[in-house]
């Protein structure tokens, strides 16, 4: 079978896309391919990675101003469509700013920028990028921040949890969720979600940073497999 | 004609502003003991090409909704001052 491409998209000041490029070429079977924020052609890509970086150098909010690049018409449509589209960090921002997730993150109650190894619970283990994890495993993945500070009004709230759309939790390595390991004030110590069609997943935590043991963890690797068990399925 | 739209962008009251709470502090250690409390927003000033004040306004506040704000957890607040 021919490696599955997927996309990465390079937004002016994104700076983990060669990382999250690296990490797509060291799953078996996935081919990385980089697209251009100015372009509208998805180039074959199965699946749609937003890396984390300073999209337009974060004026305005986070993700604002990359949430209309040229690009996202395709990718929201990709979206729409139930195609699978992950967001990591400056990427979930977009994915806030865009609609297709719902809430937004702002300045971490602490002040500070993040950059640091934290421990994420994996409470939902049903959607397309955790298969491969065990329920509620701790997994280890960096986070690297100033606005990771989740919000949403109380009737999203109600929603995530209803449907079981909180997929990470910010925990302690015993996978304690509580406000000592929250490290950014996020509502529920939210780490990640994902939509109602379980097609998007936006997290803070940067999983292509885990994604070797020379990196300090692999524990961020998984997920790239689980998209690929899931395309290769198809 | 033209308008000039005089935009502020503030956090919602239930969204803890950080950065406000850093000047609250500076300033209550400059000794100001009567600052009560200090929130930080944005100013946007946006010139707009428009004969009628109406379609201005109509502008004005759609790339407020679009893009200036995040209803999520921002308001604004839209000014129109014509441009002679």
């Amino acid at each position: 079978m021919a490696d599955i491409t997927v996309g990465v998209v390079v937004f002016p000041g994104s700076n983990c896309d060669h990382d999250t490029e690296y990490a797509v070429a060291n799953t078996k079977g996935f081919k990385p391919v980089m697209l251009w924020h100015n372009d509208h052609d998805l180039q074959g890509a199965k699946a749609i990675l937003l890396p984390g970086g300073f999209s337009y150098g974060d004026y305005l909010r986070a993700g604002a101003i990359a949430r209309f690049s040229p690009i996202m018409k395709e990718v929201i449509e990709f979206a729409n469509k139930g195609f699978p589209v992950l967001g990591i960090c400056n990427g979930f921002q977009v994915l806030l700013e865009s609609g297709l997730l719902e809430g937004a993150l702002s300045r971490n109650r602490d002040k500070k920028f993040l950059c640091c190894q934290t421990c994420i619970r994996t409470v939902n283990r049903s959607t397309i990028f955790t298969s491969l994890y065990k329920q509620d495993e701790v997994l280890r993945i960096p986070i690297a921040h100033g606005e990771g500070n989740y919000f949403a009004p109380p009737e999203v709230l109600e929603s995530l949890e209803e449907h079981n759309r909180i997929v990470f939790r910010y925990s302690d390595a015993e996978g304690r969720v509580t406000d000592e390991t929250n490290p950014n004030g996020s509502l529920l110590n939210i780490a990640g979600i994902v939509n109602r069609q379980g097609n998007v997943l936006g997290l803070m935590p940067h999983p292509e940073r885990a994604s070797e043991k020379s990196l300090g963890s692999e524990d961020g690797r998984r997920m790239f497999e689980s998209l690929y068990m899931y395309l290769a399925a198809l | 004609m033209a308008y000039t739209a005089k935009i502020k962008v503030t956090l919602r009251q239930s969204i803890l502003d950080v950065q406000g709470k850093a000047v609250e502090h500076a300033l209550k250690n400059l000794g100001y003991q009567t600052v009560e409390s200090a929130r930080i927003g944005k100013y946007i000033e946006v010139i707009i090409n428009e004969e009628e004040m109406a379609l201005a306004e109509r502008i004005g506040n759609e790339i407020c909704q679009k893009l200036l704000s995040n209803p999520v957890m921002e308001n604004y607040s839209l000014e129109l001052e014509k441009i002679n």
